[in-house]
This record gives structure tokens, sequence and C-alpha cells, in this order.
């Protein structure tokens, strides 16, 4: 999943607001190669451990995968005499007169949802059809005024989602908002992760209705059940559009890590969507490991307003010839380059889990092999 | 997230240089500070094993857990003089003891043979077997003056 050969950074990778460590720490590698040319085999090859040492040391002091997921907070603007007055009167306004402003919206909201969504739910029981198409216009409502309570400004672009069968839409994922933020303008069906708490109660109750499916990362075997439920899902003609965020994790709206490929062997047309916020207003990454969901939202809800870009691309299908994870890895290239994100070759799940002994297991075997080669030269 | 620049006062820089002799300039220190700050998650004042392993990077180096075993626990002060030894500015000598450091797991101040195989297995893993590795420095070519 990983091409163990792309580790090392460019420094066109790097953020350039700050001084870039990689310059001091000089590339071991370099003398490596050098040897390599030289089909002899001397003692130093075997002696000199300095580039793996080099490349641990510049993984501490530096790696793409912690960046992937820094939320990077702003830099201070409010430091002198008229700028902080300005800034507390802005707190002022954000805290004591837009945020139990939109508090009151949202509670409107879902009284409004909640007063139509149940009695729907029970009393059209038998109509599946007038009932799906209501309660999924209940949803989009629902998500409208969500959207609504972040001073939300979503500027779409491209051809909206239709529902037709055999067509999957993948997005990049910065929050758990980039869902309700899509389901404004088409009620999908989503693939998430089940939360705890609240969230879960919703999911369970609310989002069952426009076709959910579960997954559960720690679980292992869990991965065939949930590609025979997406291939079922996808099959179906009655069903909503399925969103899928293949990177399996939120990132930091700067980076794309790599692309799980199960939404790429469903054998349908592929439609990506990609979603960029403007960190301006806000920055909406969803840290998970430091927030939770809930002061997540109020975080939002406390700004001035969640500003971003969506765009619906052109469908891709799978060239002759080509495998699932190329596909997903242009997929991948054509939202990167369309919402400005850096591509990293990291799986996310390396969030949650340490790295497979095989990609170590990869770097030996160059090792081993470069040794070995020489052995028959001596 | 962590802390910012301003947590640490000109004084801490100052003794942190004078600490790794003066091989990483103030900007660089102040550098590794957020590094640090960013891997120590709950700011206990230093980086433990576990931390460090969630960089995959540094997991899938060959010589990850020797150099875990040198960096474990360490405050930042005495982790900006261990990377100082990766300084472009440092001596060859300081580079060299390191690679010593790494090379002598059990601390006896020597390299033996033993140490040597062991190091070569952490490199290779099973893709040489102990006989080829027995055998490969006895087989290297003498560098030539030329």
């Amino acid at each position: 999943m990983n091409n163990t050969g792309k580790l090392k950074l460019s420094s066109s990778e790097l953020d350039l607001d700050r001084p870039n460590i990689e310059d001091y720490l000089p590339s071991g590698s370099s003398v490596q190669q050098e040897r390599l040319g030289k089909l002899r085999l001397y003692m130093c090859d075997l002696l000199d451990i300095s580039p793996s040492l080099f490349e641990a040391a510049g993984a501490i002091v530096d790696d793409s995968f912690t960046r992937c997921f820094k939320s990077n907070p702003p830099e201070p603007w409010n430091w002198n005499v008229y700028l902080l007055p300005l800034w507390c009167c802005g707190v002022v306004i954000r805290y004591l007169i837009l945020f139990p402003f939109r508090v009151l919206v949202l509670t409107l909201g879902w009284i409004i949802f909640l007063s139509s969504f149940i009695p729907v739910n029970f009393l059209l029981k038998g109509n599946d059809d007038m009932r799906r198409k209501i309660e999924r216009c209940l949803v989009e409502m629902i998500c409208s005024f969500f959207v609504a309570s972040w001073t939300g400004v979503v500027n779409y672009h491209g051809p909206r989602p239709c529902m037709r069968p055999r067509q999957v839409f993948v997005a990049n994922h910065t929050s758990m908002i980039d869902f309700i933020i899509l389901e404004q303008m088409t009620a999908f069906a989503v693939i998430m992760q089940k939360h705890p708490g609240w969230v879960g109660l919703l999911q369970s109750t609310i989002l069952e209705s426009v076709g959910c499916i579960w997954f559960n990362r720690s679980e292992a075997k869990d991965r065939e059940i949930v590609a025979r439920k997406l291939r079922n899902h996808v099959q179906g003609a009655n069903n909503n559009p399925l969103l899928i965020f293949p990177e399996g994790t939120c990132v930091n709206n700067h980076y794309t890590v790599m692309f799980k490929k199960g939404a790429f062997e469903l054998g349908c047309t592929v439609c990506p969507v990609a979603i960029k916020y403007n960190k301006i207003f806000v920055d909406a990454f969803w840290n998970s490991r430091k927030q939770s969901f809930t002061t997540h939202l109020l975080q939002l809800m406390t700004s001035w307003a969640v500003v971003c870009d969506v765009w619906y691309l052109e469908p891709q299908n799978l060239k002759p010839g080509e495998t699932p994870i190329e596909f997903a890895e242009r997929v991948r290239d054509i939202i990167s380059i369309r919402a400005g994100l850096k591509k990293v070759p990291w799986d996310g799940y390396l969030k949650y889990s340490r790295p497979s002994p095989k990609h170590r297991e990869g770097k030996q075997k160059s090792f081993a092999e470069s040794v070995l080669r020489r052995f028959e030269e001596n | 997230m962590g802390t910012t620049s301003s947590l640490l006062t000109q004084y801490d820089i100052e003794e942190v240089q004078e600490h790794c002799n003066h091989l990483f300039s103030q900007q660089e220190i102040v550098s590794l500070y957020q590094r640090f700050c960013q891997l120590d998650r709950n700011a206990k004042g230093f980086i433990s094993a576990d931390e460090f392993l969630s960089v995959p990077e540094f997991a899938m180096n060959p010589l990850s857990q020797r150099l875990l075993k040198m960096v474990d626990g360490l405050n930042f002060k005495d982790f900006v003089a261990f990377l100082s030894a990766f300084s472009a500015k440092a001596s060859a000598q300081q580079k060299i003891e390191l690679i010593f450091k790494v090379y002598d797991t059990d601390r006896n101040g020597k390299v033996s043979f033993k140490d040597m195989l062991e190091v070569l297995k952490d490199l290779s893993g099973s893709f040489m077997s102990d006989d080829q590795r027995e055998v490969s420095p006895t087989i290297c070519m003498l560098p030539s003056i030329a």
C-alpha cells in the first residue's frame, strides 16, 4: 500500500511558514548511492549505518504523516492597543449575540424536523416510496439548518449529483461536517464509523432512513462484510447515491492521505468531490484526538462563518488495465489538484495503529540484496 | 495544540544551546521545541517510546529499536543534545561516537563481532541468513589507496 522508496521528504512538501530543519540535517543516503554504483563490497558498506540513522533522525525532527493531522493555530493578530479592543468586541458579538441566535435557529430546525420526521416514520410505514421521499427532504432540511447555524457559506461548483444506479461519490475528509455540507444539497447514503454518544443516536435513527452503512475500524473481519454491503447498496436502484470518504480518517485540509481501495473495486462509476475550507474564518479540521464532536460544533458555532468550496468533478471509470489501487491514486490526484491539497504516501489508519512489519521488511530486503549482489563480485 | 515558543524564554534557549555546544542555532532550537511539544502529547516533559513509534517513518526504520533505547524519556535539553550529532556542524568524532553507541547495545564500551552481527541482522532482517551475515565482513575488499 505504501511506496517505501518515496519516503524522503522533498522541500516542496514542507510548510513554508516554518524554517526547514531538514536543510540542517545533511542527507546521508547520497553517500550510500555513490557507493552503490561500485560493484565491490567494502567494509564501510557493512559498518556505516549513517543513512538509516539519518532517516530515523529526520523522521524524529519532522515527518509528513504527523503534519497531516496538525491543526495550526491561527497567528495572533490582536497584539496592540487598537486591535485588542476590536478583537474583544468580536468575541462579545460572537459569543453573546451570534451564538444564542444560532442555537435558536438550530433548535427551531430540530423542532420542525422531529415533528415531521417522527409522524412520517410511523404513519407512512406502508407507503415506502412516499416516506423515503419525505424523509430525504427532511434530512436535507435539517442539514441546511445545521449549515445555517454556523453561518455556512458554501460554494457548490459543477453539476449536482443525481440519483443513478452504479455510481459512488468519493470526497476528501476534514471533519464530520463534510457530510452535513454535502447532504444539504443531495441526500446521500454514507458509510461511517459508528460513534458513541448523541452522535451515535443520530446515526442509528435518522441516518438509517437515508440508508447508511456502519463499519468498525477495530474489527478485522469487518472489511469483507462492509465490502458486501457496499456492493449491495450500489446495485440497488432505489437507494440514495452512496458517499464514501476513502481516506478513512479526518485530515487537516492541507494534505490527502492514501485512499482505501474499497470504493474503487465496486465496478461502478466513481464521482470525485473536492472540499476545501477557507481557514481565514475558521479551521474546520476536526482533530478527533483533541476535541469531541460537541466541542468541535461549539467552536464552529462561535466563529464568524464556515466558508468552503465544493467541487463536483467529472465521473471516472476504471481504465482498462488499471488496478483499483492505481484508480484510487488517480482519483486522489484529481481531488488534490482541484482542492489545492498536497498528497502524502501514508495510510490514514496509521493514526490508530503501528505500521505493519512489511514496510520495514522492504527496507531490509533492499539492504540485504545490495550486499548479497556484490558477494559474487568480490 | 501545544505550546508555542513564548513558553521558551531566551534564557532557556541559551541554556539548551550551551548544552548542545552551539551546534544548533536559536531558531532551530525553537523549531525543535515546537516539534518536541507536538510529539509529547500530554505535556509530560519527555517523549515516551510509544509517542516516538507513532511517527510511522520512524517506526519503519530497521534501527528504530536501538535509537529508541537512546532517546526514550529524554527531556528537551537532552533531546536536542542527542540530535546535535546529526547537525552538519557536528564533528566527525561526535558522529562516530553516536554510531559506536548504536552498535554497543550492552554499553560495555566495546563493539565486538557479535555486536556487529546484531546490527547487520537488524538491517537485513530475514533476507540474509546467519551464515551469509557472518561471512560478509570476511570477504570485504580493502579500500584502495587511490
